[in-house]
């Protein structure tokens, strides 16, 4: 039967019925449902084992279905910072421990039930997530260094003291076939100080001292790395080990032994023969050698709209989920019971889970986090011999300390705000009276076709550069600690300019980083726009007949994202196994160690950034060539003169109004490259080879998150560039 | 005016060597991503021992829990988001530049130093008081809001490019039109960009990579897996400890190659421009 066609008319109550039913109903729908984000930056394995969890507890709570969302590493900790005090964050997020007390002194964390019981947690990452003896998360899983073995390589046992291990490794060398510098006998990533944390504890050293102040110098931290610079002079451990290179000296048989975490696993051939130890003891001390322990947490967002679903997923996670993560996801869980009833445990993950109560939390206090830094620099200054552990220790304590100096005091506002008054009243005025006086209102009126012409361009950078900026650049007379902002007038400039942490020619300090910046900025712009400019002169003839593909040859450094392309060229640049060594032995030159001195460092960093910015150049000047009218150059070589005359006379005054801003752009961007500096040097040796931005970076993010000091640096860097861009167009007027 | 073949022969060879320089790190790029480890390949032999399209395939058939075909989300975010602000980008920027090139006005000076001084801020700065301003716009979690600060990221040096640019066509062809009677618009439209058309191409190819390779900010202010763009998803492979680096690679290749292709449609826009009467060799 067909339904009755309803009139409008009889419609309408039926509407107005429907939609109150609408507002009735949608916060009533919403009570029920209340979405809970979940946050993380797993990946593979783990994450799919996160998502079938996720399913499963919306599956148990239908009204609270769990989104979760993995977001990349290296923009997590931002993101939460701005997204969690707005609102925007998840409900729930998992992190490593590292940034607790960072997150609980900025108001991001809540505290969990204080009636919850942690007894089926391994110990140590409970205390993990203690902040001030209060629990801010669920521990999920540990992350911890242990000794890989080969076992089809190494005859014998795996050795259990240092002792031990320098035998394995001089037998090794007299069998033959390892101990050779190209065959090492044990690899890790020794210039990393994380890596190095076992053999800090192994030789009885450590990081604080009873005061919990962080101090490097003494006589046992002192043994740890004449250890490790010994094994690398015995040609034991590979010169310049990366984590890159640990892996294929592993992978492929050069080395019997690495020392690496579990996410080593996911790198290896699934069916490559090894088992995991626990690291060598120090025989020297008799002590074992704790490594630093790294613990998952699901950790809840104190601005969280649901906190008793949020709490109980992160406990869900936590406790129903370790089986599940420690079968599929082959996690070393927290959960001491899943290693009981999980169907399948992966040999591997059992001697990690061993290994937990032998190990040390890392420490979760934010001043750890001004260590990490200036101790991987102590490690690879001696590792590539240029100073005595004792001298590297103590320039690392120095870091250290200015690192984590005090904040300059609080300063009143009022003279600044009352200055900027005053000057913006003074501007005023002057803008009116040059408006009345003059005629400008008439040229202005009379060229209204231009401010049109401008006018989407000039709004949209107003709203979405300039303003941020303004915003940002503020925050360099604040200055910030663990999450409030203080107002300390000038200090952080007064600091920078002053050079009152470091003396002018250390290179740590400003003027040093500026005038390597200003080097690597004129060298690069210079290679950039000569070979650009050569390959576009190329390139234009019509008998080159291949000239298309070689353009679009020629484009690929550009296209292809910097990220991979960087680290492919640092790889380039190893002492030990790197093609451009290769190639220097192959035509009988002793292989050079690029990262150790500062003209190398510098020149490996310089190569990077010219293959990845000449292709721009050469876009450019091929687009500006096609300005040049053909016959401009025929008369020229009609008239007898050479091709290099007539680049200099024609050709390049020509393409001089296009080339002009893209050499002041290139040399602007080239001033900020962040990405090639600290992907490729790294800033080695010593941080010689940063420049102004990567510094500026460090202090945001590495040192403490002393924003405002980082926002110093940055309106530094802005007014350099500014006083330099005034000055080369009034040179450029002077010889126009 | 044909060279001697020898001469030919040897500009080739040099040409063909200077591609194979370019392109012998790429070559590891692609033998990551075609070798199924994930480990970052450090040997100096650049061509892959085995052919495997797992990594790509992982890419490319990614979902998420409701069964969404990420990857086809991704690329079309991406596409989208790049397209637009390439658009609006190059609007801004002719226009601008135009002004700037071709009118006196008071502010001109000030106003071409502003644009230029945008590129000046280092980003370090812009990332978090941008979250702020998006956030109060209401455009955070938007392709609307990334396009708007991409296009702003993109305009100064269009507008400097494009104003070189226009600075060297000579005045007598809009001097002509005038007398002819024609609108400012008119002349802008059928007159200089048609002339200028080597200089679009440079500006929308710069625009276009300037977001399609973004990630830091996209990253930051995304916050739906159907919503991120491709180098977001790339950039997730990178990981605290350990990176996979053969699906990264996989992935930076996908990235790179509509980059390349859109090159080489658009090149032989580079070439021809002025050259319409002089004598061609």
């Amino acid at each position: 039967m067909k339904p009755k066609p309803v009139t409008k008319i009889k419609a309408i109550p039926w509407l107005l019925a429907f939609v109150a039913l609408l507002l009735v109903a949608v916060p009533a729908s919403s009570d029920a449902q209340v979405p809970i984000k979940l946050w993380h930056s797993y990946r593979g394995a783990e994450r799919e084992a996160l998502d079938r969890l996720a399913q499963e507890f919306t599956k148990q709570n239908p009204n609270w279905p769990v989104e979760p969302l993995a977001v990349p590493y290296d923009a997590f900790a931002n993101k939460l910072t701005s997204a969690i005090p707005r609102g925007h964050g998840p409900d729930v997020f998992i992190a490593a421990h590292e940034r607790l007390g960072d997150w609980v002194l900025a108001g991001l964390l809540a505290p969990l039930p204080a009636d919850e019981t942690f007894d089926a947690f391994f110990d140590t990452t409970v205390e993990a997530l203690t902040w001030d003896e209060t629990k801010y998360g669920y521990p999920l899983a540990f992350k911890s260094l242990a000794l890989f073995v080969r076992d089809d390589l190494l005859k014998g046992n795996a050795p259990k003291t240092t002792d031990e291990l320098i035998q394995t490794c001089e037998r090794l060398a007299k069998e033959g076939l390892q101990g050779k510098s190209t065959n090492p006998c044990i690899a890790w990533e020794a210039g990393s100080f994380y890596h190095h944390g076992p053999w800090l504890f192994g030789f009885g050293g450590g990081v604080f001292d009873s005061d919990g102040n962080p101090v490097l110098n003494r006589p046992e931290n002192q043994d740890s790395l004449q250890f490790i610079s010994d094994l690398t002079n015995k040609g034991f451990l590979p010169q310049e080990p990366t984590s890159a290179l640990v892996t294929q000296l592993f992978e492929e048989g050069h080395t019997p032994m690495a020392i690496n975490g579990p996410w080593f696993i996911g790198e290896l051939s699934p069916d490559l023969p090894y088992s995991v130890h626990p690291i060598p003891s120090v025989s020297k001390t008799g002590l074992p050698s704790t490594p630093f322990l790294t613990v998952e947490g699901a950790l809840v967002s104190s601005k969280s709209n649901n906190m008793e679903g949020a709490i109980k997923l992160a406990r869900f996670l936590a406790v129903e989920g370790a089986a599940p993560r420690l079968s599929v996801a082959k996690q070393a869980v927290a959960y001491k019971q899943a290693f009981e009833t999980a169907e399948a445990i992966d040999p591997i993950v059992k001697q990690f889970a061993a290994m937990v109560e032998s190990t040390v939390p890392m420490p979760n206090v934010p001043v750890m986090r001004a260590v990490w830094e200036p101790g991987s620099r102590a490690l690879r200054a001696v590792l590539r011999g240029a100073t005595t552990p004792e001298a590297a220790l103590k320039s690392a304590d120095q870091q250290i300390s200015i690192a984590t100096r005090p904040a300059p005091s609080a300063a009143n506002p009022m003279p600044l705000l009352l200055g900027l008054a005053v000057l913006a009243i003074g501007a005023l005025i002057w803008a009116a009276k040059r408006m009345r006086s003059g005629d400008v209102w008439m040229q202005m009126k009379s060229a209204k076709h231009a401010y049109l012409f401008l006018a989407p361009a000039a709004v949209a950078t107003a709203v979405l550069v300039f303003v941020p900026f303004t915003v940002g650049t503020a925050v360099a007379l604040f200055s910030h600690h663990q999450g409030t902002f203080t107002y300390v007038g000038f200090a952080n400039f007064i600091n920078i300019l002053g050079s009152t942490d470091y003396s002018i020619t250390d290179p740590l300090s400003f003027w040093f980083t500026l005038a390597v910046t200003i080097m690597w900025t004129v060298v690069n712009v210079f290679l950039h726009v000569t070979i650009g400019v050569a390959l576009a002169l190329v390139l234009r003839h019509p008998w080159m007949k291949l000239r298309g593909i070689y353009r679009a040859l020629l484009i690929v450094p550009w296209a292809v994202p910097n990220y991979i392309t960087a680290l492919i060229w640092k790889g380039m640049f190893h002492k030990q196994f790197g093609a451009i060594n290769g190639l220097l032995a192959a035509i009988g030159l002793e292989p050079v160690s690029w990262f150790s001195h500062f003209w190398t460092s510098f020149a490996a960093n310089v190569t990077t950034n010219t293959w990845l910015g000449f292709p721009f150049m050469m876009v450019i000047t091929l687009g500006a060539l096609q300005s040049i009218p053909a016959e401009l150059e025929e008369a020229a070589e009609v008239d007898g003169a050479s091709p290099v005359q007539r680049f200099f006379a024609v050709t390049l005054p020509m393409l001089k109004p296009a080339l002009l801003p893209a050499v002041i752009l290139g040399g602007v961007w080239t001033f900020n490259m962040f990405n090639i500096i600290f992907l490729v040097s790294g800033g080695e040796p010593d941080g010689a080879t940063e420049i102004l931005i990567s510094e500026a970076y460090r202090w945001a993010f590495t040192r403490q998150e002393q924003y405002g000091y980082a926002a110093a640096y940055a309106t530094l860097i802005f007014l350099f560039l500014l006083a330099w861009s005034m000055a080369s167009s009034r040179i450029q007027r002077r010889s126009a | 005016m044909k060279p001697k073949l020898t001469k030919i022969i040897g500009w080739n060879l040099l040409m063909i060597a200077a591609c194979a320089i370019t392109l012998y790190p790429v070559l590891w790029v692609i033998k990551m991503a075609l070798t199924p480890s994930q480990a970052f390949s450090l040997s100096p032999n650049p061509f892959p021992d085995t052919v495997s399209l797992s990594n790509f395939k992982d890419l490319f058939f990614a979902k998420d829990l409701a069964g969404n075909w990420l990857f086809g989300h991704w690329l079309f975010n991406s596409v989208v988001v790049s397209v637009a602000t390439t658009a609006l980008g190059v609007t801004f920027a002719t226009t601008a530049a135009y002004a700037f090139s071709r009118f006196v006005f008071p502010g001109k000076k000030i106003g071409m130093t502003l644009f230029l001084v945008t590129q000046m801020f280092p980003g370090v700065v812009m990332a978090i008081p941008l979250y702020l301003l998006l956030d109060t716009m209401g455009l955070l979690d938007s392709m609307v809001g990334l396009t708007l600060v991409y296009s702003t990221t993109a305009v100064p040096f269009c507008v400097w490019m494009m104003k070189g640019y226009f600075d060297t066509i000579p005045k007598d062809l809009e001097e002509a039109a005038i007398m002819d009677g024609a609108g400012r618009w008119t002349i802008f439209a059928k007159v200089i960009l048609p002339l200028a058309r080597p200089a679009l191409v440079v500006t929308a190819l710069f625009s276009f990579m300037t977001a399609w390779n973004e990630f830091i900010l996209a990253a930051t202010f995304l916050s739906n897996e159907t919503s991120f763009t491709l180098p977001v998803a790339l950039q997730r492979y990178v990981g605290d400890y350990s990176t996979e680096w053969g699906r990264f690679a996989a992935g930076a290749i996908v990235v790179s190659v509509p980059v390349m292709a859109l090159f080489f449609a658009l090149q032989r826009h580079l070439v021809g421009g002025l050259t319409a009467g002089g004598v061609k060799g």
